[in-house]
């Protein structure tokens, strides 16, 4: 009887290794087919008409212009005149043309008057923001702050943030929608094909068995493409309307204003420890915006958490456009306020952080043990015993080198999974489930799973997903997938094993318990010459395929994970040029199944770090209430030469793997911008209060300290 | 962003270039016709710059294209496609949109990501930068002319073997970057290649990969002349 708890260690032969993603092969040939890349007969090309204003009354629209440009065969009106749009981008009318330039052309011939409105676009402290505008949360308490503040030896007090960003994925969001009869089919780009599906069938009033999603890869997520969005829908009714499908797609310019935003998070920190590097008290007010939408308190203080504590978040409305989730929600914007906080308060007392890290370890709650050994590890990697010297230690010459660390943590449980498993009677396996590869490399991860089950290559796995027709499973969000599809592959490809061997096990002269399917063979476990090929056991199926089903086990996954992470940078001082020389990112995920494609994670996490830290911004316009850089040349990601050595360690063995499966892909992308910030901050001597740290503030920092500012 | 993204990497060869002038007229079209085609998406800046207007004002003789749809032909991966498009179509969209080729991604759409690079005449060029009509007469390679179905480029295998994707929207941009950044640099160093690929830009991180897959087809492409 096969057992589905994960094999222990001496057994895998596939868990903990590393494999090249099974869907390498057809994206690095171009031949994946991504919902952009989706062509169908009659197609048509669907574009938006956007709102110009941040903050406006739509009075009237008139497409009747519009429906008679060259090549447009549909058009539907998105938004209800009298209501007010919110932001600059919002949808106002979509239309179908033969081509995308005629649709572009008609959108433009599209009459939309507006009542201009009062906005706020600035990421103002909400003592600025008008009381309409500024939604103070509850305050939380812990012990007695203001008593521990008092009596605190060594005092600091300052102000940190991040800025809003967004997520410029590579493919836009963005759908073609197709009907038969009362039927749509949609090839879209989403994290949650499952639910997608689900929101269109509500949206357009159809039943949701009329309605099949499709995504067999997505260019790029992170947490931004969850929903039908308003132009899944939009896309369908023009569909609808022409009697043709309609492919429609964000331009980039709407994707960055509106398709994602990270919220903003700024908080006024006064923090205090003792002389021996004791931390013992904690007072922040912090705000931030996630746009017209209000937002949850943000985990602050952040891991490290003072035994007397107050925190009150407000949450400021604006016309920036609609946050949405970014990997790691809240968690980066508040790792950088606290971690830098904390990194300020050991600079003054002095003391060298990791010491002030290891000092305060247990107040980092269950996982201090994992944080512990991460450090060590990270400090091992970066030599920073060696390499650390006090903040602002003067090198020679302009460019200055310093060190910054900063810890993080995430759940990753995984979310509700549905898998089926069919062995054929040629000895193929199949996988299906209706879940997503963002590029985390799930397809290869279920593949293995299987392969590991019946002691098959994971060649040998023919795996089914991004299709709602699959049994049903979540969105990919929050680190839940992994967790959520390797457990309900295992359990799947466990009951079809165990089915397989009732089925065989006479011809073995065995009960069907003391069979095992290893290398490639159905065997007796005690007796392992009584054996049969993988082909001759499943050929005994006579004509009928065996078919199980299995759900998410949570006796193989778990939750909440640490994390630890240390850079290296020089900053030109003269220029206010940072580079990130070295990372060192020393993560554990519980029991890690491909090696490959975790350290990949961890790897594009410090990557997507460097990028927020140092360049990402969405700039807005206060006079217009426009994004001023809704394009790739002034919305910066970082290109391979502002990418140092980078260097990742993923926590394994005893301690981690008897965990279970934890989800990879936020935790690592958590700690960069307070790593950087703080090595910056050891580099120069002064702290740059915000992300991203561009020169303009490197030098404006470095000006105030030296008390020379220009006016 | 670090500005030590070496621009002469990439090479987009203006349609206004003589070379492209001479392809173009043989196909029925000129320095005029090209910009009063593309006036629409060619600044006037840009193209004084260049030092062209009044060259362009100067030939009026000649045949006008557009703004309607005109016949052209493009020979992609090794063979001729003929096609109608208005004149201001990028070769990209021609692609994408009229012969369904496409492992070119569109993502900035105005030459900055790299996504959408194509070879033309073995140089890497921003195929959302180039238009339609100008690409006539040139030999054009998209990722599908790599390799056949179900083969993969050395390009391609090392991108694979490193792990150099993720989402994989960037990749085919950048296998045609580093496949004609190679010809041209066959035995690049770990800082070659970091500041020779700089056209391209991935959003998921997969720079790690890239890099090592870069320098690994170097080696096999070279053990391959040997």
């Amino acid at each position: 009887m096969a057992d589905y708890h994960w094999p222990p260690a001496e057994k895998r032969f596939l868990i903990g290794k590393s494999f090249s993603r099974v869907d390498g092969p057809a994206k690095s040939s171009g031949r994946a087919k991504y919902a952009y890349d989706i062509n169908r007969p009659g197609m048509l090309y669907g574009k938006m008409v956007l709102s110009p204003h941040a903050h406006a009354k739509v009075k009237s629209i008139d497409t009747a212009a519009a429906e008679k440009m060259p090549g447009v065969r549909a058009v539907h009106v998105m938004f209800e005149p009298g209501k007010e749009v919110l932001w600059a981008g919002q949808e106002i009318v979509a239309l179908a043309a033969d081509t995308e330039d005629q649709a572009r052309d008609a959108a433009r011939a599209v009459k939309v008057v507006y009542e201009v409105m009062p906005h706020l676009v600035s990421d103002v402290a909400p003592a600025n923001a008008g009381k309409e505008r500024a939604t103070a949360g509850s305050e939380a308490k812990e012990g007695d702050p203001d008593a521990a503040m008092a009596a605190a030896e060594v005092k600091v007090e300052g102000t940190y943030g991040a800025g809003v960003i967004t997520h410029c994925c590579l493919e836009a969001h963005g759908q073609v929608t197709e009907w038969e009869a009362d039927k749509l089919t949609m090839w879209v780009s989403t994290q949650n094909v499952t639910g997608v599906a689900g929101e269109m069938s509500k949206a357009l009033s159809i039943p949701a068995a009329s309605v099949r999603t499709i995504t067999q890869y997505m260019g790029g997520g992170f947490g931004s493409k969850f929903g039908a969005d308003p132009w899944g829908p939009a896309c369908a009714q023009l569909a609808k309307k022409a009697g043709r499908p309609v492919k429609m797609m964000l331009e980039r310019d709407q994707e960055l204003m509106e398709a994602g935003a990270r919220p903003s998070i700024y908080a006024k920190v006064k923090a205090g420890a003792k002389k021996d590097g004791t931390l013992v008290a904690w007072i922040s007010e912090s705000w931030g915006t996630s746009g017209p939408q209000g937002g949850g308190n943000p985990p602050i203080p952040y891991v490290m958490r003072a035994p007397n504590r107050r925190t009150k978040h407000t949450a400021v409305l604006t016309n920036i456009g609609p946050g949405r989730a970014w990997r790691a929600p809240n968690h980066p914007q508040s790792a950088v306020i606290t971690m830098c906080a904390l990194d300020d308060l050991a600079a003054a007392i002095p003391m060298d952080p990791l010491d002030f890290f290891l000092k305060n370890i247990e107040l980092t709650g269950e996982r201090g043990k994992s944080y512990r050994e991460e450090l060590l590890k990270a400090a091992a990697m970066m030599d920073w015993k060696k390499k650390w010297r006090p903040r602002g230690t003067k090198q020679p010459g302009p460019v200055q080198r310093g060190l910054g660390l900063s810890i993080h943590t995430w759940g990753g449980g995984g979310h509700q999974s549905n898998a089926s498993c069919t062995i054929h009677p040629d000895g193929s396996v199949e996988v299906n489930i209706s879940s997503q590869d963002l590029g985390t490399g799930t397809r290869t991860i279920i593949a293995l799973v299987a392969g590991e089950t019946f002691g098959l290559p994971i060649s040998a796995i023919t795996v089914n997903i991004g299709d709602s027709r699959y049994p049903a499973s979540g969105a990919s969000g929050g680190s839940t997938t992994v967790g959520g599809v390797s457990s309900s592959t295992r359990h799947a490809a466990t009951n079809a094993l165990n089915e397989l061997f009732a089925k065989v096990a006479t011809f073995l002269d065995a009960k069907p318990e003391e069979l095992e399917a290893a290398e490639g063979e159905v065997r007796v476990a005690e007796d392992p010459g009584r054996a049969m090929t993988w082909n001759q056991a499943c050929a005994k199926l006579g004509a009928t395929p065996i078919a199980a089903a299995g759900q998410r086990s949570l006796d193989l996954i778990s939750s909440g994970v640490a994390g630890a992470q240390m850079a290296e940078v020089t900053v030109d001082t003269e220029t206010g040029v940072v580079r990130v020389e070295e990372i060192v990112a020393v993560q554990d995920c519980g029991l890690v199944l491909n090696k490959k494609t975790a350290e990949s994670q961890v790897y594009g996490a410090l990557i997507m770090g460097v990028t927020y830290a140092l360049y990402e911004e969405k700039l807005m316009d206060e006079q217009t209430g426009r994004c001023l850089n809704p394009d790739m040349e002034f919305y910066k990601l970082a290109g391979l030469a502002d990418i140092g050595k980078f260097r990742v360690h993923m926590m394994t063995g005893p301690g981690y793997d008897e965990r279970g499966v934890i989800g990879l892909g936020e935790p690592p992308v958590v700690s960069p911008g307070a790593a950087i910030s703080n090595a910056v901050a050891n580099a120069i001597g002064v702290r740059v209060p915000t992300i991203p740290i561009t020169p303009a503030k490197v030098l404006a920092a470095l000006e105030a300290a030296s008390g020379t500012g220009r006016a | 962003m670090s500005d030590e993204r070496d621009p002469a990497s990439r090479v987009v060869p203006r349609p206004d270039s003589p070379e492209a002038d001479a392809s173009a007229d043989s196909k029925g079209f000129s320095r005029r016709s090209f910009l009063k085609g593309a006036g629409i998406t060619v600044s006037a800046g840009v193209i004084a710059a260049e030092g062209l207007l009044e060259t362009a004002t100067a030939a009026t003789d000649t045949k006008v294209a557009g703004p309607g749809a005109v016949p052209i032909t493009l020979k992609i991966n090794g063979t001729e496609h003929t096609l109608e498009v208005e004149p201001r179509v990028t070769l990209l969209d021609a692609l994408r949109d009229h012969l369904d080729i496409t492992g070119a991604k569109k993502v900035c759409d105005r030459a900055v990501c790299g996504a959408c690079t194509v070879l033309l005449d073995g140089k890497a060029v921003y195929s959302c930068n180039v238009l339609a009509i100008a690409a006539q007469g040139h030999e054009i390679t998209t990722i599908e002319g790599l390799a056949a179905e179900g083969q993969l480029s050395p390009v391609s295998a090392a991108f694979v073997l490193h792990d150099a994707q993720q989402c994989g929207f960037c990749t085919p941009g950048f296998v045609m970057a580093v496949t004609a950044y190679l010809k041209q640099h066959p035995n690049p160093s770990y800082e070659e290649v970091t500041a020779g690929l700089g056209g391209n830009l991935c959003r998921c991180g997969t720079y790690m990969g890239v890099r090592e897959a870069a320098l690994d087809a170097a080696k096999r492409l070279s053990a391959g002349r040997a």
